[in-house]
């Protein structure tokens, strides 16, 4: 490592401060109120209050891997398939597929809101055919509708990438030693792509798990998840005691999750010298 | 020798995006035969392998494989394996894995495998290199990786494109020999692609010469050598001093203003023919000894013989001779009848000038060594 220069100093001053502002200070914050009462005097309270969270915790828990996995399910072979398209058209899939991260993502959520919701289209469509009714709105399966349309494209970006990555003589070469297609897959595409992979779901889970707007508009309010106990708790400057413990048992939760997907990914990238360097994770 | 025809190409066309790449190619290929495709960057020796392969189909034209038209066979079914350019190895699995890959796909028992994997690293020198992740190797190493992996499936036809284009020159002279050795010992067909004639003559039983999507010749190292069919041929193996003559009649052919008694005949009267002079077999003497004469414009020391550039009579020539000769000299040049070689004309004629502005760096530079072809 070279030292750094004064210059490389000044450089990174303006992100320094935004860091120390945006993201240390309030973590301090957390972890100051976590551990206080409401008179600011030092307590344990907090944390013991929060076994009575646990349905909330395990449910969000729920609903994230189920959400991660349904986006996996659905972004992987089409990430595979976009990678397999002429230029032209994995330009203009690629678009589709961003075209929804253009728009805010409450306002996305509003309008699946609105397509889904008794009154929507959806329903007012199936009225004029003369079908049922589906209420999907206020249910869980709602919910991790939501999620999965929400966060599908932070899947499928990033395994398209690794697609798009992969050297075409791999596959090749695996057709040459005998694989058909599904072996060529699953022997040499899928192992290939696993960093893709494990972006994608990390950068599913975390945003499912800690979502609080998501099962507020599509769980029609019925459904608690730890974001929406924690925005509950930060309404009432009463509660903030325990709001801050749940963010911080969420936030140890989140650095586990992604702590073990590193780990997967760093399996892949390591050579044989054994475990040095930690790999780029995106935490420390 | 007919039915020992292992495969057989037969009037292949393939086109890419409307440019032709193969026109036409026909080709016997048989069993245990050490056979390169040599050829210029783009002449479409690669596509030829690619299509035995089965990575290409051909757009017109057979392809047999023992004499079953696989045309359409996917490259998994084919007893064909490729050792590729950069090797492809797989980056996720270890050595001992990339070679048994083949073989898990088969089912092979892991004790079989094991003992298969292990004799095939003996066999390319890699003992002991099992665990080891095949991105911490040399690119020496890598490659006989990719060679253990494609020979433990023990394939009929073992297909080679360029494998030895990115290691260093010493190296690549031990893997010449290595991979000639491998070829006795298993008896497998081989089948090489190359831009590098040396490596083409030194390791084949036959040489492809391709150009411009067409083959040239084909023939074993010497004949490709010492009878180039065609300017080409004679240009691009090896040096060559190519004149233009007239046949005047059986064994007697005129160049550099000279009548020459030559071995060749079954030429038209007068016809205009194409002539090959090899650098070394071209005897400097005294001028009055010389059947022509030339003045040295340069002389360059080799090691074992001096290159000297000679002009006769405005036609630069290139000689090898162990002598020592100032430049400025005029020289007389001696040329015996077995030395000469006459060519048909062909559509290659002409486009080879002599050796005026020759020189080692701008035939280095003309290396296509770093062009891949498609």
């Amino acid at each position: 490592m070279r030292k750094t220069s004064l210059f490389q100093k000044i450089a990174a001053a303006p992100h320094i401060l935004w860091a120390i502002l945006f993201i240390v200070a309030p973590m301090i914050f957390v972890l100051y109120f976590a551990f206080t009462d409401a008179e600011g005097k030092f307590a344990l309270a907090n944390i013991a209050s929060l076994s009575q969270y646990g349905n909330v915790f395990v449910l969000s828990i729920a609903f994230a891997l189920i959400a991660t996995a349904i986006c996996l399910v659905i972004g992987y072979p089409l990430a595979y398939f976009m990678s397999r398209q002429s230029p032209r058209a994995q330009k203009i899939l690629m678009v589709l597929v961003m075209l929804p991260m253009w728009c805010n993502l409450l306002i996305r959520t509003y309008a699946l809101m609105a397509l889904l919701d008794n009154g929507g289209l959806l329903n007012a469509l199936l009225e004029k055919l003369g079908l049922h009714k589906v209420s999907i709105v206020g249910t869980n399966f709602g919910v991790i509708l939501g999620m999965v349309y929400d966060f599908l494209p932070y899947m499928v970006l990033p395994i398209f990438t690794a697609m798009t990555k992969l050297d075409k003589r791999y596959i090749e070469a695996s057709h040459d030693l005998g694989c058909n297609g599904w072996q060529t897959m699953t022997r040499v595409i899928m192992p290939l792509t696993v960093s893709g992979v494990i972006s994608g779901i990390t950068m599913v889970f975390v945003p499912s798990i800690s979502t609080f707007y998501i099962s507020q508009k599509l769980g029609a309010g019925k459904i608690d998840l730890v974001g929406d106990t924690i925005e509950r708790l930060f309404q009432n400057p009463s509660t903030y005691n325990v709001g801050a413990a749940i963010s911080l048992v969420m936030m140890l939760l989140i650095i586990i999750s992604v702590r073990i997907m590193n780990h997967f990914s760093d399996d892949e990238r390591e050579s044989g010298h054994g475990k040095s360097g930690k790999g780029g994770g995106i935490v420390p | 020798m007919e039915n020992d025809i292992l495969i057989r190409i037969s009037g292949v066309s393939k086109a890419f995006d409307g440019e032709t790449v193969l026109d036409h190619v026909s080709l016997d290929i048989h069993d245990k035969e050490f056979v390169t495709l040599l050829g210029p960057s783009g002449c479409g020796k690669t596509t030829t392998l690619r299509i035995i392969g089965g990575f290409e189909t051909p757009d017109t034209g057979d392809v047999f494989f023992d004499g079953k038209k696989i045309n359409d066979v996917p490259p998994y079914e084919r007893l064909v394996n490729t050792v590729f350019q950069k090797y492809a190895l797989f980056p996720h699995l270890n050595v001992y894995e990339n070679v048994a890959f083949g073989l898990r796909l088969k089912k092979t028992p892991e004790a079989e495998i094991r003992k298969k994997v292990q004799e095939m690293l003996a066999m390319v020198n890699l003992k002991g290199f099992e665990r080891r992740r095949v991105t911490t190797l040399s690119g020496g190493q890598q490659q006989r990786v990719a060679i253990a992996r494609a020979l433990v499936n023990h394939p009929r036809v073992l297909l080679l494109d360029e494998p030895l284009g990115a290691l260093d020159l010493k190296l690549r002279k031990d893997m010449q020999n290595e991979l000639k050795r491998i070829q006795r010992e298993t008896g497998i067909t081989f089948i090489y692609v190359t831009h590098d004639q040396e490596e083409a003559l030194s390791m084949s039983d036959t040489v492809v010469v391709m150009a411009n999507g067409q083959i040239q010749q084909i023939g074993s190292p010497e004949d490709i050598y010492n009878e180039p069919k065609n300017a080409f041929v004679a240009d691009f193996i090896g040096e060559s001093n190519i004149l233009d003559g007239v046949m005047l009649e059986d064994y007697k052919v005129k160049f550099s203003n000279h009548t020459f008694v030559c071995v060749d005949k079954g030429f038209a009267k007068n016809e205009k023919v194409d002539i090959v002079v090899r650098p070394e077999d071209v005897d400097v003497v005294a001028i009055d000894k010389g059947m022509i004469t030339g003045t040295v414009t340069s002389v360059t020391f080799k090691g074992d013989y001096y290159e000297i550039i000679v002009d006769v009579g405005g036609f630069k020539w290139m000689l090898e001779t162990s002598d020592h000769v100032a430049p400025e000299t005029t020289i007389g040049l001696f040329i015996e009848p077995e030395a000469i070689h006459v060519m048909k004309k062909s559509e290659y004629s002409g486009m080879f000038g002599d050796y005026s502005s020759f020189s080692d760096e701008l035939e280095h530079l003309g290396d296509p060594e770093e062009e891949v072809e498609e």
